[in-house]
This record gives C-alpha cells, structure tokens and sequence, in this order.
C-alpha cells in the first residue's frame, strides 16, 4: 500500500532545507511507520529530490514523524529554479511512497 | 482568559475573516502576519524608490476594513505590516484613523534593520561563498523578538506596527504582557510560542491547505474561518474558530501545522525561548475546539537570525505545449533543441515537463500524458541575455517540432535571501508612538 492510505503530510520550506511531516490517521499506525518509513527508505524514494541527508525526528507524544530533508529544495524558495520553488508539493511525493503492511 | 486571533497568514491572505473573528469572538488582540522571508527586501526597494513607502502593499485595505472594528471592539492589532518602513505605515495608519473620524494611538517598532551592522564578508547559511559575492546587497533585517514588541504593549497603543519580528513573537508578547509571565519561565514561554507557532498561518491550521479527497474532507472552505485562541495564565490554550464559519480543526490539522516548517522539534529557535515540542499534548475538547498544553523551553540562543536581500539577477522562462500522440517525444525534442541553443549561455538550464514531472521532479512511473507544456528556465545577470529563454521557446513555433501552441515567456528580476546570524546584543529595538489626537 501507498502512505496516502494510512498517513497525510505537510511540507515546510527553510532555504534549501525541507521538512515532511507524516502523521497517521490512527494513532496505532505510529509504531508501524516509525518501523518502515526509515530516512534511508525516504531518501531512497525521494532520491530525485533530497540531494543530502535525512534526519528523522520522533513525536510520540502527538504520534507524529517529521523528516528533515537536506539540499532538497534547488538552492531554495527566493532563487530555485523549480516550478514549485517552496516544494510545497513534496508532501504528496511523499504519499506515493509504498510500504508493506 | 486571553483571546487572540489570527487574522491572516501572508501578505496577501483574505481579509474578511479577520472582519468575522472581530466581530464574533470577543478578542482581546488580533495579530496579522503578512511578512515572508523575501518581502523585506521588495518592500526595502520600494523604500529606495518613495521614502514614504516600503510597509505592506496591502496595509491600507486591510486597515481601512478592520480599524472601526478594531476600535469599536477595543481589540489591540499587532502586525508586521510595517515590512521595510513601520514609522511610514504608522503614519499611514493614522492618516486612515483620521479619515474615518477615529482616534487611536499608533506604535512603530523599529531596529531590525542591521544592514550596517552584519559582516558582508563572512559565509552565510548553506552558503559556499562570502555574503557579497552572492550580488549587490539591498537589505538584512534582523528577526526581533518579544522584547522588541513588549514596550508598544506597555505603552497606550491601539496598533502596534512592526517589520521584521519572529512570526511567533507576535503571538507570543500579548500573552507574556498579560499574564506578567517571568522571562525565566521557559515552559511558560515555550508553551506559549506554540500556541503562536499553530495561530500564525491563519487557515493552515482551520483546515486550510488541507482538503484531500474522502480522507480529508473539509466542510464549506469557501467559507472558512481563521483560528482564534484561548488561553489561560499557565499558558494552556484552546484553538478554535467563530461558529458557523467553513473549515475545520481537529487534531489531524493541528498536528499538521504543529509541524509546519519545523526541524528540530525538540529545539526550536525562536529569538524568545528555545522551544520543545516533544511533550506538547493535544485533544479533542469538543467540535473545533483542540486544547494544547505541556509545551516545554529552554533558553533563548545568543544570536538573531538576519535575513539578507540581495539582487540575484534575472530569471528567464518559457513555456509550450504539445498534445496528442507522440506529445512528450516532441516536448523531449524541444528540450533537446532548446538546450543545443541556450546551454552556453545558461549552464544551469532548467528543463521540466509539466504534466508529467515539473513539481515532483518524477514521476514514479506514472502513465504517459495526453499532453505536456515544456517550461524553461535560467538564471542571469543581464536582463537581454535573460530574455533569451523565452525568446527561443517562442522561435519554437517555426523552427521546433510540430504543433507546439501556447508559448509564453517571461523575464523577472529576482531577489535571493540569504540567513546569517547577529549578536542580539547589537540589536537595540526602539517605538515610535503617533496619536492622533496628539497630533504628533
């Protein structure tokens, strides 16, 4: 299965550094994304994208993931070259990502 | 108990749902976030251009709508809509005051600008090269504090003006200065930067940006409400919305902002308080009602963050489309063209396929489109030479592949950002105080 169908995520820009959230509709997903979706797994899907390291924070206290992507962004909001120069979209690349379940 | 409400986001959010949260939810402040990372430095151009200038574009239509309920509610504005130029907004403010027949007192909050004071010659964040050799500089504007807001909340202001503050602080000052919260009391104030963290992007956590087919379906958008908080003296808070507004807010939308933008969420620097995350807990009181508590700090870093303008010449594109069979093999020989003829001039060419792969920079082995627009883009230091991209998207139309349609170009002069950090002692932080009945 995709992520899309147990998880939603928000992007977050700051220069060329992007932050994915990954929170599960039900809480008791939690363990079962920490265990699967590991920063070498969203690296590995992302590798079009995250062109340095992925640092994955923990939330237990709110069940929640946030992926810290590296040189992610082309340079950044003000002077990328991208399309979508904030990557605001990535969430949903992240969604595509698939897991066994 | 203290009510403040978000009334918007960024620069160009809407404007009447400030109106329905001053006229339904019995606020005590009202905060407008208007200022992105890159608006400073267009604002500080502008100021170079008209000395009066500089503040928020859109400062006098927002203000004329919201100053008579501001005053008729007796609710304190907080704003950074003062951008490049707070004094010049002030006096723009009171000037709209006056034509309206209304009385106020403004506050100006000045001293982010550090433009004399950063070294020009040190590497910046994520930067490989000395900060003048990114471009001529226009602008570095520090992000201030709490400290730099609380003497316009301790003076008789109606309207507080500033420019560059952390978006937070404006969020987090009103509670400080009412609670008589110690500076030392770092939860306090930990706890109270999330509050403003989850109120600063307007909708964002009222179910904007957030609507998603079945999963996350999000009643009456058109309509949505901007979120409001109530909070006690120990901090805890409750984030909500006016009744009968469209939107939503639960915990899937609060945990979705909770994150927003976020590295670190153990260690979240703000100029106030270094703010952990990790033990905030958040439920679901009733309808639209999340409570947050047991947000944790520590204290604040030594240095203030400083956002750097400087010019980074032009960005050229172009755009075609192709449709039918065979789209994407002629938008990929266009490309291949397109490249042939720009590559020395722009060694950085940026070549995507939107429909296809132009956002995702993939597409994970998605099916082939019926039609694709190709986009070009480059960066460079002359305007004609910028050009260039846009002009051999358009020569595409006669010497390209078959039935390209819809070309478009387009050159505009950009301007990066860069960050580096200050001493915060540097930083000195002063207000202007303008009345209209003083006449000042």
């Amino acid at each position: 299965m995709k992520l899309i169908d147990i998880a939603h995520s928000r992007a977050g820009d700051k220069g060329n550094i992007l932050n994915l959230s990954l929170i599960p509709y039900k809480e008791k997903d939690y363990e079962r994304l920490c265990q699967k979706v590991t920063p070498k797994a969203v690296k590995n899907h992302l590798k079009d994208i995250i062109q340095g390291d992925v640092i994955r924070y923990e939330l237990p206290n709110v069940k929640a993931l946030n992926f810290v992507c590296y040189q992610s962004l082309l340079g950044g909001v003000t002077t990328s070259l991208a399309m979508d120069t904030h990557g605001k979209s990535l969430s949903s690349a992240l969604l595509e990502m698939e897991i066994d379940y | 108990m203290l009510r403040i409400g978000s009334g918007a986001g960024f620069s160009g959010d809407r404007i009447e749902p400030a109106e329905v949260l001053l006229k339904n939810a019995d606020l005590d402040y009202l905060v407008l976030e208007c200022l992105a990372e890159r608006t400073i430095a267009l604002a500080q151009q502008r100021k170079i251009h008209e000395q009066s200038g500089g503040y928020d574009p859109l400062l006098e239509k927002r203000i004329k709508r919201l100053l008579p309920l501001l005053l008729e509610n007796k609710v304190r504005l907080l704003t950074n809509m003062g951008a490049a130029n707070p004094i010049a907004a002030a006096r723009k403010v009171l000037k709209i005051a006056q034509e309206l027949n209304f009385s106020c007192t403004v506050a100006a909050v000045v001293g982010d600008d550090v433009l004399d004071q950063i070294d020009l010659n040190s590497v910046p964040w994520e930067g490989n090269c000395l900060i003048a050799e990114f471009g001529p500089i226009i602008s570095a504007n520090a992000y201030m504090g709490i400290d730099a807001i609380l003497p316009a909340l301790e003076s008789e202001a109606d309207i507080i003006i500033t420019g560059r503050v952390a978006d937070p602080s404006l969020f987090l000052a009103p509670q400080v200065h009412h609670f008589g919260w110690s500076r030392e009391d770092y939860n306090k104030l930990g706890q109270g930067l999330i509050t403003g963290h989850l109120l600063e992007c307007s909708s964002q956590i009222s179910g904007g940006y957030f609507a998603d087919g079945h999963k996350k379906e999000v009643p009456d958008l058109a309509n949505i409400g901007f979120p409001y908080a109530a909070i006690d003296e120990d901090g805890r808070s409750v984030i909500t919305k006016v009744e009968g507004t469209g939107g939503l807010i639960d915990l899937r939308t609060v945990k979705e902002q909770l994150l927003y933008e976020v590295h670190d969420p153990a260690e979240y620097l703000t100029p106030d308080v270094t703010v952990d995350f990790s033990t905030v807990q958040l439920k679901e009181i009733n309808n639209n009602q999340v409570e947050v508590v047991n947000g944790g700090g520590k204290a604040c870093p030594q240095s203030l963050k400083v956002s750097v303008g400087y010019h980074a010449g032009f960005l050229g594109e172009g755009e075609i489309s192709y449709a039918g069979s065979n789209a994407l093999a002629r938008a990929e020989l266009a490309a291949e063209i397109l490249k042939e003829r720009l590559l020395d001039d722009f060694p950085d060419l940026r070549i995507d396929f939107i429909g296809l792969s132009s956002v995702h920079r993939t597409h994970f082995n998605g099916p082939e489109p019926y039609e694709v627009r190709l986009r070009v883009a480059g960066y460079h230091s002359s305007k004609e030479t910028a050009s260039l991209i846009g002009e051999e998207v358009e020569a595409l139309y006669l010497n390209g592949p078959a039935a390209g349609g819809g070309a478009r170009k387009k050159v505009t002069e950009s301007i990066g950002v860069l960050s580096t950090l200050i001493d915060r002692k540097k930083v000195k932080p002063e207000i202007y105080l303008l009345g209209t009945e003083k006449g000042s």
